[in-house]
């Protein structure tokens, strides 16, 4: 559904976008992960036909995002990071207005613009002025202005900043449920949102990818082999000393539990090595009272902070 | 078509949800109202002095006293409209801007020929719609007046402000295009007025750049229309006037796209 080959988007020296190529499949939900400033808006206007690239292609449902711009603004829908919408309209005029300049045809019109508030559940708003209402709700009528005209791919620039925990669960449910239907991407800075609602994430960072795969594979990855967590009265020499010594540990760090004698100490390990019964064995070999032992899984925010605070030869090795 | 309709739909809607509308058009008939009214008076007074000279002399009287006062009350509409356009125009694309609106336009299937003349003739419509209760003061003044004059006076006089409005605006528009502040886009549609305004004193100066400045100067032209006359040239200044400055907000809007960082 979209495909996109060595985008580069380059403005006064700064090279925002950086041969960025990646692909998304009909009914899929791409994640758009990165810090702020990685390039996320860039690339999603691109896409969007806001703005031309500098060099490379993207193509939407086999147009041309610049070739063939009109076309391509067809077939989505877009949310900008700020939801673009008119104060002085009721939510209900707004969808209408959008719904037209989207070309829906005049007798479809009222019932995509029902469909919209339905699905971003505006009912009890629809006859409000957008002015009146509060971020979260804009923000709804923000998306329900990407899905009026029902596009075949909708592009979402962090559809939940400024939500409401409770918000947030919402417009991921609404998000999932429009997958299949519509293609969709979505950028954002937050991590379990990506693990939550995409198939496929991308993460971008200074402009270049950093990586492209599911967010399972992302996790279960497991870069740099496994951590594992231990909490142990001892004193804080003599366990570290212990704990390099068990054979397959790569790295260890200890420190004080606040308000107590229990230290903690995450032992790094070389991939594939299990030595949890190792460790416990040489906790209990000290005589030390064990509390707890046990795998921490690196998290997205881990790979995360990895991939984008690494060196670009780090980045470019864990991508391919 | 449509989609330049939905545009201008939404402009009107937009005018008239704001106090902008209002204010402009209560502000513009209350101030046109006093002067017509004012004029009016001066001008019956003179006639009567006239007419009491010139039976002193023994002359038939000639005045004119509903031409005189149309030519009086068209000037005044001219300077008038100087001074309330730009608040028409200011927001057109500025607010947009700010907004983050123009992002929404930008990426519909809707071209930028077709955003820049929905606004346009939004702004002409309300334009049209704030000049046309005065209308009604000239004709309740043509239809007490004794014989009747020209209807085509009214026409002329009425067709070149449009005109003249039409070319203010559509400069307002491009100005608004340039800046996301909509005060700035108000201050500078009024100095690029003034300037257009003045421009045809330089025809003091004799010869060649003289008649250019004449001619290039949207006064000029307006005072063919306000004696009742329907001059090509100046038709064709107007309409040429509106089409470069429309074509230029479409430019400017355009060069956004690249300029965007």
């Amino acid at each position: 559904m979209i495909e996109v080959q060595d985008l580069t988007k380059a403005y006064g020296g700064v090279t925002a976008v950086d041969h960025v190529s990646f692909s998304v499949n009909k009914g899929e939900i791409l994640g758009f992960l990165g810090p702020n400033g990685a390039g996320k808006t860039t690339t999603m206007r691109i896409l969007t036909g806001y703005m031309p690239a500098t060099s490379g292609t993207a193509k939407i449902a086999g147009f041309d995002v610049f070739g063939d711009s009109m076309e391509v603004r067809r077939h989505i829908g877009y949310l900008p990071e700020a939801p673009p919408v008119y104060p002085d309209m009721t939510v209900e005029d707004y969808l209408d207005f959008v719904a037209r300049i989207k070309n829906v045809p005049s007798d479809k019109r009222a019932a995509r613009v029902t469909d919209a508030i339905r699905k971003t559940n505006l009912e009890d708003r629809r006859a409000q002025l957008i002015k009146r209402l509060s971020r979260g709700y804009k923000q709804r009528v923000g998306i329900a202005q990407a899905l009026v005209h029902d596009p075949d791919v909708i592009i979402l620039d962090e559809p939940t900043v400024g939500l409401d925990p409770k918000q947030i669960i919402e417009v991921r449910n609404l998000i999932k449920g429009l997958a299949g239907d519509h293609t969709i991407i979505l950028s954002t800075h937050i991590l379990p949102e990506v693990s939550m609602t995409c198939d496929r994430v991308v993460i971008i960072n200074k402009g270049k990818i950093a990586a492209v795969d599911t967010p399972q594979n992302l996790t279960s990855q497991l870069k740099g082999g496994q951590k594992i967590r231990v909490e142990v009265e001892a004193p804080e020499k003599a366990l570290r000393d212990a704990l390099t010594q068990v054979p397959g540990t790569t790295r260890v760090e200890a420190e004080q539990l606040p308000g107590g004698a229990h230290l903690v100490a995450i032992v790094e390990t070389a991939q594939g090595a299990d030595i949890r019964s190792a460790i416990a064995a040489k906790i209990v070999q000290n005589g030390w009272p064990l509390f707890e032992l046990r795998g921490v899984s690196l998290s997205l925010e881990d790979i995360f902070l990895e991939l984008t605070t690494d060196d670009a030869a780090h980045a470019q090795e864990s991508a391919s | 078509m449509r989609n330049l309709y939905a545009i201008y739909r939404k402009e009107m809607r937009h005018y008239f949800v704001s106090p902008v509308a209002y204010v402009c058009i209560g502000l513009f008939l209350l101030i046109s109202a006093f002067f017509f009214n004012f004029f009016l008076a001066a001008v019956i007074q003179q006639s009567f002095q006239m007419e009491m000279q010139s039976m002193q002399y023994g002359m038939p009287p000639q005045f004119d006293v509903p031409g005189q006062v149309m030519r009086a009350f068209l000037g005044l509409l001219s300077t008038l409209i100087l001074f309330i356009t730009p608040f028409l125009t200011m927001g057109v694309f500025a607010e947009e801007r700010k907004r983050g609106t123009m992002e929404l336009l930008m990426t519909s299937p809707i071209s930028e020929i077709q955003i820049v003349l929905g606004k346009f003739f939004a702004s002409l419509s309300l334009f049209a719609l704030m000049l046309l209760p005065t209308a009604s003061y000239v004709v309740y003044m043509y239809l007490h007046s004794d014989p009747i004059p020209p209807w085509r006076m009214l026409f002329a006089g009425y067709a070149g402000i449009l005109l003249l409005g039409g070319s203010l605006l559509a400069l307002g528009t491009f100005i608004s295009s340039l800046t996301e502040n909509q005060l700035i886009a108000a201050v500078l549609t009024f100095v690029a007025f003034l300037f257009l305004w003045v421009l045809d004193l330089g025809h003091t100066s004799e010869g060649g750049l003289g008649s250019v400045l004449q001619y290039l100067s949207a006064s000029r032209h307006y005072d063919e229309f306000a004696r009742g006359i329907i001059d090509t040239s100046g038709l064709i200044y107007y309409f040429s006037f509106m089409l470069l400055f429309v074509f230029l907000t479409v430019r400017s809007i355009d060069s956004m796209r690249w300029r965007r960082a």
